[in-house]
């Protein structure tokens, strides 16, 4: 039987957001007993309903509500409400994420002791190394079922990948295989294994993919301990006079507003969403939003260096068929500043249908050289570009007063300009992704620009002291003691890997936290 | 290696059922008939080969025919239509466009005979919101028909035969492993 939970009920841990942080925080404190409300702003589709057709299924998926934008990124100029690319669904982004399940280097936990300081930005330690999290990392993968570990056999390559490895090979480069993925290789966990229907970004539908959807949402449902409500969007969350939450108001599928009280409240909405949440619930007691005492909240937003090499052969490589991101090069990961950056890149294969590509090989192009790339679709291949970005305080998401939402909230403003070694880093990638094409004969190289940000990370950072980030090493927010921030906007430096694992393994690693603190009667 | 079929099935054509469609399935089939977009917000015949020009033009493939441009032409006035603010877009935006050809070539756009020439009328109007619009609905309104897909060699959904498993996922020959 479906659980529900009354809204006055103040036992209740409310989580906002059903992705990768939340999905899993829900699931982990309902499996150990706690009682969790979920809200979720978008609908709930289940794996019957996705769509393996590019456009229908981002006006399915995608969160297109209004978001402004500024700053010198290009995403600014040819999609000015489109920042960033992710899902308002239950199982958030987890639905459309490529599946890649990469570990954080040891360094890359010390960015500020490792790179040292780099002018124009604002790079710290995280308050967790490496070595206290791999246990994390270790439970994160097995969960996931990420290939590569816990004996999961790797995925087989794609045609995609057979260009990519074969260029990696005669470049001369070391660490290149079909990745860590979160896709099943052979049926686990109740799930089957991938049929290489090549649309994992439009949802697993063969369910092979690793998404809260199906794996963690349904399994915390299971215990009677979590309700989990689709199309209910949190507005503000409140306090009362001692600087502890009690609650959040959301507005449900008609606009209803509904205060659903709590004991805990963890947030994970994503980048833009998490720190807009915070802002919004400003208050006399927390006049810049909550959490913001030091001035953080919606600061040291991050978005990966990104950029996409697609390269043209005289041979067809069908590059759509088959997982999206069928193999990564992890030569070019390490810090290495003799490259004249600090930091790595990763590079992942990557594939656009005809309808995407048309719209994002480079935006706003026309005339026969663009068409001429489109004319030779069938034989392209592709790959993704993804390093450390530099935090900068200036980079960050603001409420912009001039536009409201549905429901009359002020919408996000992201603001976004590249620090000179993100420009460093991406030239870099670029050159080296040219040339992995270069080495099998590629007719032509196309540098393709950075999508609107798929990963979206670091705007309520972690801090060791108070006065330099929002939450501490538990995701809890410095100075409001039972508020806690489960997404990717804890981070504090994004590293160069996909930010998924660590999402998982953080939240996992906050689950026990939590549920310590709770069984003790200290929150 | 597994190629797909490039060409578009007969059957595939059966969505036009307008006279119009009529027309266009002559032009495809090769005829002296031309293919014309039929639209709403720029009716006269003339308004509607400027447009399906001007498309060609901005994302010229040879070897796709008129009809799926002249499909995308119907799009997008579909979509202008429904606003009064937008649907004299294309009306005067074809007008804005001959204007700018008679002042470059003294003839209209579509007597100017070479595409190069057509593209320095374009380029003088690249800014205008008329352009502007054209080009950024033509990028959903071209590109996502599938019939458009299959001649770009694009087999899109998988699902519903098993997936690219035993489809040539993984079928390259040409390079060493």
């Amino acid at each position: 039987m479906e659980t529900k939970f009354a809204l006055d009920d103040d036992s209740v841990v409310v989580v906002v957001g059903s992705g990768a942080g939340g999905g899993t925080l829900a699931n982990e404190l309902a499996q150990r007993g706690i009682k969790v409300v979920c809200l979720e702003a978008g609908k709930r589709h289940e794996i019957p309903d996705f769509i393996n057709d590019e456009w229908a299924s981002f006006a399915q998926l995608a969160w297109t509500d209004n978001r402004t934008t500024s700053g010198q990124w290009r995403v600014s100029k040819d999609f000015p409400n489109l920042p960033a690319w992710i899902v308002k669904s239950v199982g958030g982004s987890t639905v459309h994420w490529a599946g890649a399940s990469l570990r954080f280097q040891n360094h890359e936990w010390k960015a500020l002791s490792t790179y040292g300081h780099i002018d124009g930005a604002d790079l710290l330690d995280w308050p967790i190394t490496g070595e206290e999290m791999a246990p994390w990392y270790d439970k994160a993968e097995y969960r996931m079922g990420t290939t590569g570990t816990n004996g999961i056999p790797r995925l087989p390559g794609n045609n995609n990948y057979k260009v990519f490895a074969a260029g990696a090979k005669r470049l001369g480069y070391k660490e290149f295989h079909t990745g860590n993925m979160s896709i099943n290789s052979e049926p686990r966990d109740g799930r089957t294994s991938c049929r290489q229907l090549g649309f994992c970004f439009q949802g697993c539908k063969m369910g092979a993919k690793w998404s809260t959807l199906y794996t963690e949402i349904p399994a915390g449902e299971e215990t009677g301990n979590l309700e989990v409500r689709p199309q209910s969007q949190a507005l503000q969350v409140e306090h009362n006079a001692a600087g502890k939450v009690t609650g959040v108001i959301y507005a449900d599928r008609d606009g209803k507003l509904h205060r659903q009280k709590a004991r805990v409240v963890a947030i994970a909405g994503n980048s833009i969403e998490s720190p807009r949440l915070l802002l919004n619930s400003h208050s006399n007691l927390f006049p810049h939003g909550l959490a913001n005492g030091a001035g953080h909240v919606g600061r040291y937003y991050m978005r990966h260096t990104t950029g996409s090499v697609y390269a043209v052969f005289d041979k067809p490589v069908h590059m759509y068929r088959g997982t999206t991101m069928a193999g990564i090069i992890r030569d070019e990961s390490r810090h290495d500043p003799s490259r004249g950056f600090s930091g790595g890149y990763e590079m992942e294969t990557i594939s656009l249908g005809v309808p995407f590509m048309a719209a994002f090989l480079n935006p706003g192009d026309w005339g026969r050289d663009f068409t001429s790339a489109l004319d030779a679709y069938d034989r392209m291949a592709g790959m993704w570009l993804v390093g450390e970005d530099m935090p900068q305080a200036d980079n960050r998401i603001t409420l912009n007063s001039e536009a409201k939402d549905a429901f009359g909230m002020p919408v996000a403003n992201v603001n976004y300009t590249d620090h000179p070694n993100d420009v460093a880093m991406r030239d870099h990638a670029y050159k080296q992704g040219t040339a992995v094409y270069d080495a099998v004969g590629a007719q032509r190289t196309i540098l393709t620009p950075p999508y609107p940000s798929t990963h979206n990370l670091g705007t309520n950072r972690m801090s060791d002291k108070a006065a330099d980030g929002v939450v501490n090493k538990w995701g809890q927010a410095h100075e409001v003691e039972n508020l806690f921030i489960s997404d990717g906007s804890q981070f504090t430096t994004s590293a160069a890997e996909n930010p998924t694992l660590t999402i998982v393994a953080l939240a996992l690693r906050q689950a026990d936290h939590i549920a310590g603190r709770l069984a003790r009667n200290e929150l | 290696m597994r190629s797909p079929d490039k060409r578009v099935p007969l059957s595939r054509r059966t969505f036009i059922g307008s006279a119009t469609g009529a027309a266009m399935i002559a032009g495809v089939a090769g005829t002296a008939r031309a293919t014309i977009p039929s639209l709403k917000t720029a009716p006269s015949p003339q308004a509607s080969a400027t447009l399906l020009k001007m498309a060609r033009d901005i994302y010229p493939h040879d070897r796709i025919p008129d009809l799926y441009y002249a499909k995308a032409i119907e799009t997008i006035d579909q979509k202008v239509s429904g606003s009064d603010a937008t649907s004299g877009l294309l009306a005067d935006g074809v007008a804005a466009l001959d204007a700018q050809a008679n002042t470059l070539f003294q003839k209209p756009y579509t007597e100017i005979a070479l595409e190069e020439d057509r593209l320095k009328v374009l380029k003088a109007i690249e800014a205008t919101p008329f352009f502007s619009r054209v080009r950024s609905e033509m990028v959903t309104a071209l590109y996502n028909q599938k019939e458009v897909w299959t001649l770009l060699g694009y087999e899109g959904s998988s699902y519903e035969f098993g997936g690219y498993l035993d489809r040539g996922f993984n079928d390259l020959d040409w390079l060493e492993s």
